[in-house]
Order: C-alpha cells, then structure tokens, then sequence
C-alpha cells in the first residue's frame, strides 16, 4: 500500500507492508542507514527521528502511519550538517563507537526546541530513553549545553570566542 | 630513471566517484604492494616488514592518505594509530586522509582489536613506518637538489633546504622518490618527543563528520546491488540441533525467498545448527521467523543447567578441597589462626553480555569459488580462517573489508555470525547477502562473562598487616582446564604482598559460550579482591586507603604489577578526590579500589549517596590512570577512559545473565538494564604520567569502579555487597 509523507523536506511514496516499521522503511527501502536499530522494543532509542517534531522511535512506527506526516532524520537534521548540537558534538569529539549519536542528536535536537536553555534534569528527562553503550553521557551532556548557549546566543561560536 | 623500478612502484588506479564519473590517478605507493614489501624484506634478511607496508600513499597532486590497519570499535584507533605516522612522517593532520584498509596479511600484522594491545603493538612500528616513507622523501629531495641530506628538513609535508631557501612538496618528490631503495625501519631515526605535533595534541574522531550526520559507516550500514537479507534462527539452549523445520511453510511466507537448515558443527563460537531464512526485505524475513518459523529442536544436554544450580554446585565444593591448586606461599593456616582479625567471606557474581548497540551482522557474496566479506570484526585474521575451514575453500580466496562497529567489548572477537553469513552466501552463490541479528539472538547468543564464586578467608596481624589469605575459587571449565575467560592469574595481586597464601580452584563443568568481556579476568577479580581488601582494613580498624598502600609496599617481585606505579595512581586518586575528608553530604560516602589489567595502573574513588529508604546515586568518579609517558589523544583518551568506568559501574548496578534450562532468561534490554544517563556519574580523569612506553586504554579503568561503588556503599550503610548486581540488594540502612 503506497504511504507518501515528506522526508527531509521533500515529499517521498512508498509502496511497502503497512505493518513494516518506519526505521525498515528508512534503512533498507529509501537507504537512509542513518537511523540506527538497537533492541527493536523502544528501549534503547537509536532509531529515534522526528515526526511532525516529535521525538519519535522509528522501529515502533508503523508506515501505515506516517501518511501525510512529516519525517526528519539525522540526514535531514540540518541541510550541511551544521546544526548546533552537531557543530558541539565535533568541537567536544562526544561519540566512542558514534552508533547512537544519530538518535542521541535527534532526541537533543527535539529537546531544544522544547527547552532553549535546559537543566541537567531537563536533559536527563529527555535523553533517559537513548542508551549509549559506550558511556558518552557525559560529553553528551556537555555538548547540549554548548549548543543551547550557542543558539540561545548565550555564547558565539568558537571562532568568535577567540575573536572576542 | 629505471623503468623497471617505476612500473614496480607505480600504479594507475580507477575508482567510482560519488556522483557516478571517473576518478583516474596516478599515485605512488611506499611499499605498498606484495611486490615492493619484499623487496623491503629482501634487504634486511629478518622477518617481514611489520608496519611498513602500506601505510603511506601519496599522490603526486600531494594528497596524503594514510591506511588505519585496524579494526575500529570505538576505542579510536582509526584516529590514533594514523597519528602516529603522520607524526614521524611530518606531515599537518589537516592535510592528512584516513582510509580503513581492508584485512591484508601480507601488508600489515597485528590486524585486530583486543587486549589493549594497539598502543603497545603499534607504538613503534607505525611511527617507523612514517619516518621511513619521510626518509624516503628527503633522499629524494637530496637527490634532485644534489645537497647532503644533513641539509635537509621537512616540515608540514614538505622538504625544505633553509639556505636556499628551496621547497619540495612530498607530492612532487614522488617520481624521484620512486627510484630510491627504501630505507630500513628498524634503524630509520624517530622523532625526540620534544619534536612531536601531532602525538599528544587533541584530534577528533577521523569518522566524526560521517557519525553525525548519519553517513553510512557501520557494518549493519553496508549495502550492495541486488543484495538480499538473512536471519539465522539457533535452538534456544547452547548447542541444540534442528531436529525439523517447517521449511516449505516459511518459504511461503511474504517477502522470503529461501528457508535452509545448517548442520552446523560443535563449536559454540562457530557455525551452529540453525535455520536460515532469506528475502528481499530483512523485516518480513524476521516476521516470517517470528510468526511462521516452527522448529523441533533436539536441545542436548546443556538444558538441564541454570545458574541456581551452578550456586549450588559452588556451595558444594567449597565444602572440599580446590581440585586445582594454585599458589602456597608460607604456611596459610598458622598465619590464620595466629592473626588479630580473621574474616571469611563469599563472593560470586554473574553471567553477563556484551551487548554492543549495533547487533551482530556480516555482508557476504559467495562467487566463482571466492568469499568476499564485509565484517564488523575485533578478529578479521580468524574471522577469515574461520570462514574457509567452514566453505571448504582456501584463506587465500577470502577477502574481508573491515567495517567500523558499534561497540565491541570483546563481543565481536568471536565470528560465529561471521561464518552463519558465509555460510549462507555459499548457498546463494552469485548473490550478496546480509545477515542480520536482533537483539534478543545477541543477547541470548553470546559468550557470556562468565559468572564465578569465590571463598575467602584473610587474615591482619596486630600490626595492621595483612598475613594471611586463602581463596577457593569455583569456576567453570573441564579437566583441570578452565573456560574461555574464567580463569585467575597465580600472579594476581595481592599475590606476592601477603605472605601467607593459598590460591586454589575447583571447575563446574557446563555448556555455556562464554569469551572475553572488556577486561577480561580483572573484570570480575578486581570487584572480588578490592571489595575483601576493604573487608580486612575495616576489621583491622585501618583506614582503607592506607591498608592499601601497606599492602603495596610489602610487595615482592612475586606479583604481576609494578606496586610504585600502583602507589602513584592511589595517592594521585586519594589527592583529587579529598580521600578523609569529612565535609561530605549527609548519607554520602567514599570508596576506593585499584586495579592493574592490561598494563594499566588505575585507582579509582566513587563517591556514592545511599538514602536511609535504599536509594543508590553514584554521584562522582575519580580515576588515576598510569599508561606511561605519553596520552597519545588526549581527547580521545578522555572519553575512553571515562567510559571504562562508567560500563564498571553498570556492570556492578544491574547487569545479570540468568541461565534457566540452558537458556539465557533475558533477551532485551528491558531485561538487562544497561546504565543510562541519569545514573551514569560525573568521571574525572587524572593521567599521571610516568616514564613508561605508552600502553592501552580500552579496559584499565572499568575493574576498579565495581569495588570502588561496592566500598562506597559499604562506608555509607555498613552493608558489604558480595554477590553482584547491586540491584539484588536491599539497601536500605538506618
């Protein structure tokens, strides 16, 4: 059955079972390998994508469901790669292995736009379903606060910290 | 200009570019192929050329790429062991292209990720192989110049003759360079530390552009024309075999192709008996499995264990002799009984997994009597042996591209789903195919930490000294042999400080997979012996961080660890932590542990909260680590580290394996609550550096964060934690 919702910005139809996941349709149908599978249950929260701005566990949505919502994923969570939170997490070198970093950013990203300038609790709030193997947390942390005073204007960017 | 030689050294290569064209180039290897490596070998007379072989190219248009030989888990060695090259090589970092090189035994050795062992393998022969290929550069410019070499250097990727002021890019000294002999490795002079600017400056992560924003890049990421998926079903209870599976009925299921039985064989990190279900779409085929799929399993005999029979076996033996006797230093039972303060205790703790968050996967296409694999593999080397001894074919017609991985942890030293999809692929001849696990086939088809068992009996004498010691230590294995990871090092500290010891071992035989777990051994032993050393200095009324630091200082050359690299790191732990101070927060308190595995000197001091109603906090880390002279990427190094103890503390918190009838109970994480952020503590790192060659990260700093949290909860509520996971116990206190 043909579900279209827009992708990234940009309208895409699948014709796919309307029970496969969102995240099956993202990897193997439309090549988006971004999105990470984990545990396949919402546990661990590497698939994790906006929908309609809502952090979202890609491997719980059915595609049935998405007809007419609108999609993001890490690929499309800034045009050149530049988001804030992305520009934090290489100023701060965050990922070990980097396998959740893509659900890591997208649950961050969803945060900020919620919470401009969120607490430690805040963060622990929103990013307690995104498991990180590795033990990133503490440079995950650090990298929403960098990118929260950057967007809030708190702080400038790198460059013009030294500038200044 | 000899021909010849050019046509060795040169090569024309033709690759695909992004947008669909052609990328055509010239470039110039240093001993980069088969062919030059020996002409390299046949001029030294000894044995192959350990790190020389392809590790630099550089391209006349002066691009420098350099080959990362290993396999990368997360531990950074992507980043790290480049760095070396481009280090001796001179060359700016940010003129430097890292590519991950494909399993090559006749370029590179040491192909694997485990034990630490990249930094001490690695630290000398990928710093030579970059002053080699920079000798080589500036013999060339020497030539085409014709001034001494002693008038030459290099800087940034070039060779410069300051007088003249003359200038050679390393690319357009290629063609001259191409002529020349290359220089001997073992004697090309190294950089002075003093010289370095690359080694011990803070680098990112070589892949960090693609991890964030989501490039394909991992194992489970690989995609080829006209590929198919797998799943690959096993009995639920280790070593089962298929009796019969409705093949025909899951073959009709939407979306497979194929459904076959695998014979399988005995070893449990290989190619068991299973069931393969193939198809155009990895969801439906693991819908068919989960909804279709029925199979008559001949579980065999292991189905008959669990872990509560595995305690009850333990408690058993204790009650006699060790079957394997260890270690007797003095005489253990006068000791004993003569000594001030005597205490007995029981230690175990449990099966555990790995987990790493990408599931197990391999790509593989069968094709003209040749196995090509795209495997996310700690162990490429024995990954490819393993696949032709399975096929039947040579070593010689497999060839494996290293992925990056999501975690390792030792998990992917094991290539069991690596030959399922070897396997698989010869039955699909011509056809590419991937194969990919759940979580659940990970988490209840793993090899497994092993659980162990401990009794204990130490013994401080009146002046506080530590006199006596006996551990009974029940493990698993058969034959006076023990199981993959279950065994005790006779050199363990505090072997060789205590006088009068006795170490001994009785084995359960059992039918559980089990492997190397980040830290291996350590993991286990360190929450062991540094929760009973907390035990004997509070019985002997002496502060903890000094009972440890008496105990360092009687010991003899008898034991494993250099005790002044322990005492450093302790006093450095004890410094920056406050250890004794007094100004802590109501129902908070200190512990402190230390640990050497893998080379590595850490000491560890946990501050932990523990409510009078049982809540835990684990509220701050501080860990000393000495791995020598130089932090070769402090930013990387960092994160590694902290990580190590945060998977310690996890591991201590709730991570437990039961086994129920010869099956793993918990198949999600769910189940197996691995630490999130909220708990996961503030992790301070101090390196203190020491006049050592440099060594690994990966898994000196987990061992001590277990007994460390242990003795901190201990301080804070008088409840001593012997059986592990901590989410066992009842922590209330008042």
């Amino acid at each position: 059955m043909p579900v279209t919702f827009t992708l990234n910005g940009a309208q895409v139809t699948v014709d796919a079972p309307p029970e496969m996941p969102l995240l099956w349709v993202l990897r193997d149908m439309l090549d988006l390998k971004g999105t990470k599978f984990g545990c396949g249950v919402s546990e661990c929260g590497a698939c994790t994508v906006h929908v309609n701005g809502r952090t979202t566990r890609s491997c719980q949505v059915r595609i049935s469901t998405v007809e007419g919502d609108e999609v993001t994923t890490i690929e499309g969570l800034s045009p050149d790669g530049t988001h804030p939170l992305q520009q934090a997490w290489r100023e701060l070198d965050v990922p070990q292995c980097g396998y959740c970093q893509a659900g890591q950013l997208m649950a961050a990203s969803a945060l900020l736009e919620r919470i401009s300038d969120p607490t430690d609790e805040d963060i622990d709030r929103a990013m307690n379903r995104n498991l990180c193997r590795c033990g990133t947390y503490i440079r995950i942390r650090e990298g929403i606060h960098l990118a929260a005073r950057r967007m809030t204007g708190t702080i400038g960017s790198a460059q013009s910290e030294e500038d200044s | 200009m000899s021909n010849g030689t050019m046509e060795r050294r040169q090569f024309f290569r033709i690759a695909t570019a992004a947008g669909g064209g052609l990328i055509v180039s010239s470039y110039f290897e240093l001993f980069s192929s088969p062919a030059a490596a020996a002409v390299v070998d046949a001029s030294r007379s000894v044995a192959a050329p350990i790190a020389l072989g392809g590790h630099v190219r550089i391209d006349p248009n002066g691009i420098i790429t350099l080959m990362a030989q290993n396999p990368e888990i997360g531990q950074g060695v992507k980043t790290m062991l480049p760095m070396l090259i481009a280090e001796e090589l001179d060359v700016a970092w940010e003129d430097v292209t890292v590519e991950q090189a494909d399993l090559n035994t006749d370029l590179y050795s040491g192909q694997f990720a485990g034990g630490s062992m990249a930094t001490p393998t690695h630290w000398l022969p990928m710093r030579r192989a970059g002053a080699a290929a920079r000798q080589l550069l500036v013999e060339a410019a020497s030539r085409t110049w014709d001034l001494p070499v002693g008038e030459l250097e290099t800087e940034s990727g070039a060779v410069h003759h300051r007088a003249s002021g003359r200038r050679l890019s390393y690319g357009e000294l290629v063609g001259a360079a191409a002529t020349l002999q290359a220089p001997d490795p073992e004697t090309v002079p190294l950089k002075d530390p003093s010289q370095f600017r690359i080694i011990g400056t803070p680098v990112p992560n070589v892949d960090i552009d693609a991890i964030v924003t989501g490039e394909p890049l991992f194992g489970i990421d690989t995609s080829l024309p006209g590929m198919v998926y797998a799943v690959f079903e096993k009995c639920p209870v280790f070593g089962g075999r298929v009796r019969e599976a409705n093949l025909e009925a899951v073959k009709a299921a939407p979306g497979v192709s194929e459904a076959l039985v695998a014979e399988g064989g005995s070893d449990l990190a290989g190619l068991l008996s299973g069931v393969a279900i193939v198809g155009d779409n990895w969801w439906l085929v693991n819908q068919a499995r989960l909804n279709v799929l029925q199979v008559s399993w001949d579980e065999g005999p292991t189905a008959s264990e669990s872990s509560e029979g595995y305690q009850a076996q333990a408690n058993a033996l204790f009650d006699q002799e060790p079957t394997m006797a260890l270690r007797n230093d003095g005489d253990f039972e006068s000791a004993y009984q003569a000594a001030s303060h005597r205490v007995e205790a029981d230690y175990s703790y449990p099966f555990i997994s790995h987990t790493p968050l990408e599931p197990q996967n391999c790509t593989a296409l069968f094709q003209d009597g040749r196995l090509e694999l795209w495997a996310p593999t700690q162990t490429p080397e024995r990954g490819r042996s393993m696949a032709a001894e399975t096929l039947g074919i040579d070593e010689s017609d497999v060839t494996l591209h290293l992925t990056r991985m999501g975690g390792g942890f030792g998990r992917r030293l094991y290539n069991d789903y690596l030959v399922e999809a070897a396997w698989i692929a010869r039955q699909l001849e011509g056809t590419p195919v991937k194969l990919l696990w759940t979580r659940e086939d990970d988490m209840r088809h793993d090899l497994y930490r092993p659980a162990g068992y401990h009794r204990l009996e130490g013994g401080v004498d009146a002046s506080g000294r530590l006199v006596a010691w006996r551990n009974h230590f029940v493990s698993f294995g058969g034959n006076d042999r023990f199981a993959s990871s279950a065994s005790v090092r006779d050199s363990e500290f505090p072997a060789g400080a205590v006088p009068n010891m006795t170490m001994g071992a009785s084995l359960i035989p059992f039918g559980i997979p089990t492997g190397a777990l980040r830290a291996p051994g350590s993991n286990a032993l360190s929450f062991v012996y540094q929760s009973f050393i907390d035990e004997l200095a509070h019985a002997a009324g002496v502060d903890p961080l000094r009972f440890r630091l008496d105990l360092l200082a009687s010991a003899t050359d008898q034991t494993d660890l250099d005790p002044a690299r322990m005492t450093g790191v302790l006093e450095k732990v004890a410094e920056v932590s406050g250890w004794g101070r007094t100004d802590l927060p109501p129902e908070t308190g200190l512990g402190i542990a230390f640990h050497y595995s893998h080379r590595g000197y850490v000491a560890e001091v946990v501050q932990a909260t523990v409510s009078r109603s049982g809540n835990l906090s684990v509220d701050k880390v501080w860990a000393a680590v000495d791995i020598g002279r130089h932090i070769i990427n402090p930013l990387n190094a960092e994160n590694n580290a902290q990580g190590g103890v945060i998977e310690g503390i996890s591991h201590a918190l709730g991570q437990e394996i039961t086994i129920v009838d010869g099956r793993a109970a918990q198949a999600n994480f769910d189940e197996y609550p691995l630490i999130r952020m909220p708990e996961s503590p503030d992790v301070e790192i101090h390196f203190v550096e020491t006049d050592n060659d440099p060594t690994g990260l990966g898994e000196p700093t987990l061992p001590p964060a277990l007994p460390a949290l242990c003795n901190a909860i201990f301080a804070v509520t008088g409840k001593r934690i012997r059986a592990l996971p901590i989410s066992r116990h009842d922590l209330r206190w008042a």
